[in-house]
């Protein structure tokens, strides 16, 4: 028994092209690491350099959103399926600072 | 001399096809959640380029400046594409008192290779604005959306009877000073 994890358009170009891959380990960090080992660079774009979850992708144990489930120390056990998505979001901010800043 | 336009990606034609009844259903929900962003997904067949249905999202952020998909929302709808073998053609929010124009945070979340990111602005009440994107590694391009009328369905078979009266073309807002064109003979 493993993980299955479920790979995003935006980063099957670590996983050559699979939807979905295996891994292995008791909680989030440690399957990330695992993953890393097979497929380098992948855990440089789920977390962060100060070591958290990167807020550009929501990752999902089962149907639980980590960040419910204690983010990079939620447990997982053999038979789970964890979800990599990319968080969807964005909107006016930036542009609506830059006028108040430009005065308009 | 023809000159077609064709988008970085590759296997697409940088146009953005899609039915006026769509259009007009996103914008109802963009003017229903004014003065707050609204947002959505338009899913397609893989491949197909071809965005279908209309999924319009829950703004988590309730915010007139920024937009979350729900993700616990966003899970179900994604493995609901996935089982019908869509994947999400078009992405799709409002700007309420700014142009409908990539933000710098909308460059940054820009997450989806393949996808159209559909922006309306609803800053005049009575006249929606609507631009089409794509975004891909932090690039913006911008490219003319094509409004189809429902009645003329399906599509492909407009592009292919060559019919000048079945498709409208718009570009919305200024000349798209970002878009990568190569020209081909």
């Amino acid at each position: 028994m493993a993980i299955d994890v479920r790979i995003p358009t935006i980063l099957r170009s670590y996983t050559g092209g699979a939807k979905a891959v295996s891994g292995a380990g008791d909680n989030l960090a440690e399957l990330l690491t695992n993953l890393d080992g097979s497929y380098p660079g992948l855990r440089g774009r789920l977390i962060t350099p100060e070591g958290g979850l990167h807020r550009f992708v929501n990752i999902y144990v089962n149907d639980e959103d980590v960040r419910f489930l204690g983010s990079l120390d939620a447990k997982i056990s053999d038979g789970d399926t964890v979800t990599i998505l990319p968080a969807v979001a964005g909107g006016a901010f930036g542009l609506a600072a830059a006028a108040a800043v430009l005065g308009r | 001399m023809a000159v077609r336009a064709w988008a970085r990606v590759g296997r697409l034609v940088a146009v953005l096809t899609i039915h006026r009844e769509i259009i007009e259903a996103i914008v109802a929900h963009a003017r229903r959640d004014h003065p707050d962003e609204a947002c959505g997904v338009v899913a397609g067949p893989v491949g197909s380029d071809a965005p279908l249905r209309h999924i319009p999202m829950e703004n988590a952020e309730r915010s007139t400046t920024f937009y979350r998909f729900d993700s616990t929302e966003q899970l179900r709808v994604w493995r609901e594409m996935d089982d019908r073998d869509e994947e999400p053609v078009v992405i799709y929010h409002s700007h309420t008192a700014t142009e409908p124009y990539p933000s710098r945070t909308d460059v940054s979340y820009a997450g989806e290779p393949n996808a159209h990111y559909l922006l309306v602005s609803t800053r005049d009440e009575h006249t929606a604005e609507i631009r089409s994107f794509r975004i891909v590694d932090g690039q913006v391009s911008e490219e003319p959306v094509q409004l189809v009328d429902e009645s003329m369905d399906p599509m492909r078979s407009i592009e292919k009877s060559g019919d000048p009266h079945a498709v409208q073309s718009f570009m919305f807002g200024q000349s798209p000073a970002t878009v990568d064109y190569e020209c081909q003979h």
